[in-house]
């Protein structure tokens, strides 16, 4: 505060006062003025003290966030040296991280306090990690908005509990399937919008998303329209299934005792396969001509194109890839949750999956494992305030766009890059 | 033939209200070149504005019917501006220069957070509205189906109609309109002859919220009910209209508005109702498929 001049603080003190009386326009009728739904009709009940509180929130907050702004103006030129050498030692730190992370996702069943409720709530953040690292395959690296990545996992999800209610396929049959199927599709629906420009690309896969779902919704004789399929079969460890019974089942074969917690674990190191593959697949693609093309597209597509690069193929394989793990995920949804319904893959759940990447940082595999873990398992934590999820997650995603475009752990870096004399 | 001309009129009726909306998209598309994905939710909060307005007229003993609307729709417009005005602020301003998906994730944030915003305020449960305009002319009469035109029809397209000419005057006209097609033309030529364009572009999303107001109010007292949700759908389709018309052009969004109407009416009266919102995403696809540039946009030239 001591570097703050005394003239600042006039223009300060105005600035703060005025957002304050925009907040008290802005929340006099939405928030002050509430409609409830009452046997006679519609009712309003002022409540003045919520807008109260709202504008001087605001208005301390703008404050506050005034004297940040004037007093880093000084200094602005020496802080971006000093981050440097705290970014190196955080990427050092980052390649223990990911061992550990591994070996401890590999032990957590064994763990003392690794409860049912704690273990399903890891398979729902790893659930989310897939999706994500799916998701940034086509957000991430190839710079494809997809707004509409929630139909795949529908495909994958549908496809399972169709093929299995139908032919009654086993799940391991399924699942490769579901990717297939999930890739098909993606293969479809990119031919020909994939030659669109970014932000019409968002706007159209946003409405493949709802077409899928509506289409879930309607054909009532095939997908059982809003009461969606029930009895889907669970998967089996290598033919045994998970059941109270004395044959032929994995707690009788392996001369344990029946637990309805081998299942959930069994369902846990699935799915942390999955994840796993996925981010293999990844990583090695990364270092593939096809994945550095996906890089260069998303840099610059005018010039990829010159250097010869066929840019609908390129973005077509990024799409199709992503689309088989969303096809994956969905289809081990399908088996985890045993009941499947429309209700599942609405837009918010897209809007969900491309906040993790987004706020994770685009391109970043640790990103997108910290912003599922916080964003997931967090609001598992705090589920009394379920209806404030959302809503932090739209102020989030607009904040960290603002603050920090890139995300948080911003991977932009080029995997390759030709040494120049005199860059460092 | 009654049929027809019935559904006709419906589909006009729609289709003003989504080319209002749909204005808005056009024309921030057109000054920035950005989809404001948060339109379609500033465009339910107007719906909301508007509720509330006549609630609390009513409330006061104020049930003179013209005088009634007239204020709500006026008040609607500078609130449903103010949220415009804010929502550009906060989440697209800091990000012009940035890369090219950042504003358009933040549109996506922006419209979480209102939709969000307004459920936790507002309640989730649906708010239904008692009809206030009633009665109309009944224009044929065949025995077994009556071909109604409300007054309400009339008085939304009347309102559109005029507003569109307004505004049509006001871009083409005024000096206002002038610096709105310099900006879209060329934003750092226009700054250099001394244009404000960061109040400019502020002025495209004012002006974009207070036409998606007047859709609020017109969809409210039409529809009767309303919920946080509206914004989404009416959003999309009205994106479609724009998009259909030529994204950037003004006549472009009034006619897309108008098709969009017509087909979606047409299709749930001929076809299925279930798959009106997928005859709606269709167009979408196809028109970008096939002509991207919409039915009276321009080509649009990319420079390296």
């Amino acid at each position: 505060m001591s570097v703050l001049k005394s003239e600042n603080l006039p223009p300060i003190i105005k600035d703060s006062f005025i957002t304050g009386l925009i907040t008290l326009i802005l929340a006099i009728p939405i928030v002050g003025l509430p409609t409830i739904n009452a046997t006679e009709g519609l009712q309003i009940e002022p409540r003045w003290s919520v807008v109260i509180w709202m504008v001087l929130a605001v208005f301390l907050g703008r404050l506050v966030l005034n004297f940040w702004w004037h007093r880093e103006q000084p200094s602005s030129s020496s802080t971006s040296p000093l981050n440097t050498p705290f970014l190196q030692s955080l990427q050092q730190l980052l390649k223990f991280i990911i061992p550990i992370g591994v070996l401890f996702a590999l032990i957590l069943p064994t763990m003392p306090f690794a409860s049912r409720y704690v273990m399903d709530v890891a398979i729902l953040v790893i659930t989310y990690i897939m999706l994500g690292w799916g998701l940034n395959i086509v957000v991430g690296l190839a710079g494809l908005l997809d707004l509409g990545y929630v139909a795949f996992y529908a495909i994958g999800a549908y496809s399972y509990a169709l093929l299995a209610n139908y032919f009654d396929w086993s799940f391991w049959i399924c699942l490769p399937l579901a990717g297939v199927f999930a890739a098909i599709s993606g293969i479809l629906l990119g031919f020909p919008v994939l030659r669109l420009r970014g932000d019409y690309l968002a706007i159209v896969t946003l409405g493949f998303g709802e077409i899928i779902r509506v289409i879930l919704l309607n054909w009532y004789e095939f997908t059982g329209g809003p009461d969606g399929i029930s009895g889907i079969p669970r998967p089996s460890f290598f033919g045994l299934e998970f059941k109270r019974s004395s044959e032929g089942t994995f707690s009788s074969f392996f001369g344990l005792d029946y637990s309805s917690m081998h299942r959930i674990i069994f369902l846990y190191y699935l799915i942390l396969a999955l994840a796993l593959l996925t981010n293999f697949v990844t990583l090695r693609l990364r270092k593939l001509p096809v994945g550095r093309a996906w890089e260069a597209l998303r840099e610059d597509e005018i010039a990829c194109r010159s250097l010869g690069i066929n840019p609908t193929n390129t973005k077509l394989t990024a799409f199709a890839i992503g689309a088989t793990f969303g096809g994956l995920a969905g289809s081990f949804f399908a088996t985890r949750q045993g009941f499947i319904s429309p209700e599942s893959f609405t837009f918010i759940e897209s809007a969900v999956i491309l906040a993790i990447v987004v706020l994770g940082g685009m391109g970043s595999q640790i990103g997108v494992v910290l912003a599922s873990v916080v964003l997931i398992g967090g609001t598992e934590l705090f589920r009394e305030l379920e209806e404030y999820r959302m809503l932090a997650f739209g102020a989030l995603m607009v904040g960290i766009m603002v603050w920090k475009p890139r995300g948080l752990l911003a991977h932009r870096e080029p995997t390759i890059r030709i040494e120049t004399e005199g860059s460092s | 033939m009654e049929y027809f001309i019935q559904q006709l009129i419906n589909g006009v009726t729609l289709g003003s209200i989504y080319g209002l909306i749909a204005i808005g998209y056009t024309m921030v598309y057109g000054i920035i070149g950005m989809i404001n994905f948060a339109h379609g939710d500033i465009f339910m909060i107007s719906a909301f504005i508007a509720l509330i307005g006549l609630l609390v007229l009513f409330g006061v003993g104020i049930t003179w019917l013209p005088l009634v609307l007239i204020v709500v729709l006026i008040l609607s417009m500078f609130l449903t501006a103010a949220w415009g005005w804010v929502v550009e602020r906060i989440a697209y301003r800091p990000l012009r220069g940035s890369f090219r998906l950042a504003p358009l994730i933040s549109a996506i944030g922006m419209s979480l957070f209102l939709q969000n915003f307004v459920q936790i305020a507002q309640g989730a449960r649906i708010k239904p509205l008692p009809p206030l305009v009633s009665g109309g002319f009944v224009l044929m009469d065949s025995g077994d189906f009556t071909v109604n035109l409300s007054y309400l029809q009339i008085v939304i397209v009347v309102l559109t109609l005029s507003l569109m000419t307004g505004f049509s005057l006001l871009i083409s006209k005024t000096a206002l309109g002038r610096q709105q097609r310099a900006c879209e033309q060329d934003r750092t030529m226009a700054a250099l002859v001394g244009i404000n364009v960061d109040r400019t572009i502020s002025l495209a999303f004012v002006l974009g919220a207070a036409l998606a107001s007047v859709a609020g109010l017109m969809f409210l007292l039409y529809y009767g009910v309303i919920d946080f949700f509206i914004g989404f759908l009416a959003g999309i389709k009205a994106f479609t209209a724009a998009v259909l018309g030529g994204i950037g052009s003004l006549p472009g969004a009034m006619l897309g508005g108008l098709l969009i109407g017509l087909i979606e009416t047409f299709w749930s009266a001929y076809f299925t109702i279930e798959y009106k919102d997928v005859a709606a995403f269709s167009i979408l696809v196809l028109v970008l498929i096939f002509r991207p540039t919409g039915l009276l946009g321009q080509p649009e030239v990319e420079k390296v």
